[in-house]
């Protein structure tokens, strides 16, 4: 047990923690901006993974890993766009449309990886490039805070940033508002002249713009390389770090945190003997409880407020 | 009623030719010989027992996942827990069709029973929490098919794992569980009679009995059927417990059928198809079987035309993406329905008008 200690406080495992968040922070963010305008997108988990394939096919065949982000960022507003225009416009249930983009991406991208380069799987065959790691000048030479928050991927620190963004969007901006408004009651913001599809529109095709980076992360920074499924099921995990952070910025960046250290934890665990299988579990079981504790704090919060009204 | 299924089926024929129409175009800009492809791909599945026994093999586990999720969304559960459900269902008859001597008919009843149990047993957990803390059941369903998958593996690991066989694989199944195959030339087994009967056992519980009104009625309107004096409570964990037992068992069935031994170690992915076919199906459980086996003729058409041309079989994933799309699309021709509404509205409004002019 004093190893296990030693190891949760740890640079390397508070490096690997912040390592492992990044691509379950971005599909929450997205998840959270969905969700706010009253349209939950949990296509997360498929356009994270169309993105991750379009980032290396484009970073490869242009050999630059900028164009590769770009690619993944514009893949996924694309398919944001798409649920909104089925859930939006022709009326489809969004969660079923959503789940048809994630079926879809799950074998559109292995059917599309052979058609482009022969690879099955794995794309062994495409030269594709990495998104530079950062090293913060001064930061870097503090012992311990060096260790962990410093030499990142470039997106982890994007991706850090964007909590703030999305803080600002939605909370000192007229779209951050009206977004908040939609979500909160359609037909209140569509009679003070809102229009609600419109915003509904930008916020779906935002939440796949997140999708994008982090799919773009996954496999020009995670990893070098695309292989079938490597999303494991963050984008379904960021529908609970969403819950479990109550929709606001700084409980999503907390609850991602919280998933990630469970994802890093069970990487870690498995040098010790603990049966494999159950590490695997880990990170899932957390999302589970998370969601309980969100329920539980719901429920009393409702309760005292029924409590309230009858006084 | 009449106008509405006829709408309903034009939008699921529109929505499966619309799919084929993007097949053809895929097939075409990235074969070297798309008609050969096409060929293999369409009809060469129909003309071999073989192919035909593959299909009818393919549409089994389809037929119980696909009931499974029809019932959880007619309720109007979104839990999607089939496939943990199925995965831990199979696993559960493996144990028991492992440990345990019993005569043939005998051991395989209660294998399927085992793998019914735990899957209902697993979907539980979503339904309770729905039910008790108003949980969302989608995000903890999907939590849980992770859960489930990587439980099931420790079992088989931990407990069944035949350290002789090179791969990673359980003991041998007793052989008297396997189910007994019933189309010579074909792998076809007794599982096709069990799903059919599931299919009208599901059918005459949700049309015939009082739980299955309490159920239907909740997933139409819940607070309409919380007034009504139904206990909407239950209806939500009941109906995600039997979604989970009917997932369980289809995963039991498969594995006593088409195998030998425990060999997943990927989840197969059968509890996704599940919804496929529930949405085709529009969640009724007569048309279950027909949209189960018309998946099954799209993936084993792909499969022959992969193993002959080179088109790779995944191309049948964008094809069923954007079926359940339009068939979803409550949008897609409802101008023309509208516009037929209208016209017959008019006539019998004319109608009206001349009879009383008359009288």
């Amino acid at each position: 047990m004093g190893s296990l200690f030693n190891l949760i406080f740890s640079t390397t495992f508070g490096y690997s923690v912040l390592r492992v968040t990044t691509p379950i922070l971005f599909a929450t963010i997205g998840a959270m901006i969905s969700i706010k305008a009253g349209v939950v997108n949990i296509s997360m988990e498929g356009t994270m993974l169309t993105a991750a394939l379009t980032a290396v096919v484009i970073s490869g065949y242009t050999g630059s890993a900028l164009a590769g982000l770009i690619g993944a960022i514009l893949i996924g507003m694309l398919l944001g766009l798409m649920l909104a225009y089925f859930a939006l416009n022709l009326k489809t249930n969004i969660i079923l449309a959503a789940i048809a983009i994630n079926l879809m991406a799950s074998g559109g991208t292995i059917f599309a990886l052979f058609v482009i380069s022969g690879d099955r799987g794995i794309s062994s065959s495409i030269n594709s490039q990495m998104l530079p790691r950062i090293i913060i000048p001064v930061l870097d030479s503090i012992p311990v805070l060096g260790g962990i928050f410093s030499n990142h991927n470039i997106l982890t620190y994007v991706s850090l940033i964007s909590v703030f963004f999305v803080y600002v969007l939605l909370y000192k901006t007229p779209l951050g508002l009206r977004i908040r408004a939609v979500g909160e009651n359609p037909n209140a913001a569509e009679s003070v002249g809102i229009n609600v599809r419109k915003v509904q529109y930008i916020a779906l095709i935002m939440s796949g713009a997140f999708a994008g980076f982090g799919g773009a992360y996954m496999s020009m920074g995670y990893v070098s390389r695309f292989s079938t499924d490597m999303t494991a099921g963050r984008g379904f995990i960021a529908l609970a770090a969403e819950a479990l952070g109550m929709g606001r910025p700084l409980g999503i960046l907390l609850a991602s945190l919280l998933f990630g250290a469970a994802d890093a934890l069970s990487n870690s665990l498995q040098r010790f003997r603990i049966p494999s299988e159950f590490v695997q579990m880990l990170p899932y079981i957390v999302t589970i409880l998370g969601l309980i504790i969100y329920a539980v704090r719901q429920t009393n919060a409702s309760k005292r407020h029924k409590a309230e009204d009858r006084v | 009623m009449g106008r509405r299924v006829f709408f309903e089926a034009a939008r699921t024929l529109v929505a499966i030719g619309a799919a084929f129409v993007l097949a053809l175009i895929i097939i075409y800009s990235v074969s070297d010989d798309p008609g050969f492809a096409l060929y293999h791909f369409v009809v060469a599945p129909l003309r071999t027992t073989r192919y035909i026994g593959n299909i009818l093999e393919m549409a089994i586990p389809l037929i119980f996942t696909g009931l499974a999720m029809s019932m959880m969304f007619t309720a109007k559960q979104f839990n999607l827990g089939a496939e943990g459900g199925f995965f831990i269902g199979a696993v559960a008859a493996t144990a028991v069709a492992i440990s345990f001597d019993m005569p043939p008919v005998v051991l395989p009843f209660f294998a399927i029973l085992a793998g019914g149990l735990a899957g209902g047993l697993g979907s539980t957990v979503p339904a309770v929490l729905k039910a008790k803390l108003n949980a969302s059941e989608l995000v903890s369903s999907l939590m849980l098919n992770f859960i489930l998958f990587w439980f099931g593996i420790f079992l088989i690991n931990n407990y069944f794992r035949d350290e002789m066989a090179g791969a990673m694989a359980s003991h041998r199944l007793n052989p008297d569980a396997r189910l007994i195959r019933i189309l010579p030339g074909t792998r076809l087994h007794f599982g096709i009679i069990i799903a059919i009967l599931f299919v009208v056992l599901v059918y005459l519980f949700l049309f015939r009995t009082r739980w299955g009104y309490a159920l239907r009625m909740t997933g139409q309107n819940i607070k309409f059927a919380e007034y009504s004096g139904i206990n909407t409570t239950a209806v939500i964990i009941y109906s995600q417990i039997i979604g989970g037992f009917l997932a369980g068992i289809g995963g039991a069935v498969e594995l006593l059928g088409m195998y030998s031994r425990f060999t997943w170690f990927q989840s197969p992915g059968y509890g996704w198809d599940g919804v496929i076919v529930a949405i085709m199906a529009r969640n009724n459980p007569l048309l279950i079987p027909v949209f189960a086996v018309f998946l099954g003729y799209l993936r084993i058409g792909a499969d022959v035309m992969a193993r002959f041309s080179d088109v790779p079989s995944e191309v049948v994933a964008i094809i069923q993406g954007i079926m359940i799309m339009l068939v979803t699309a409550e949008r897609l021709l409802s101008g023309w329905r509208h516009r037929v509404v209208v016209k017959e509205q008019m006539k019998l409004e004319q109608l009206k008008n001349g009879g009383v002019n008359h009288g």
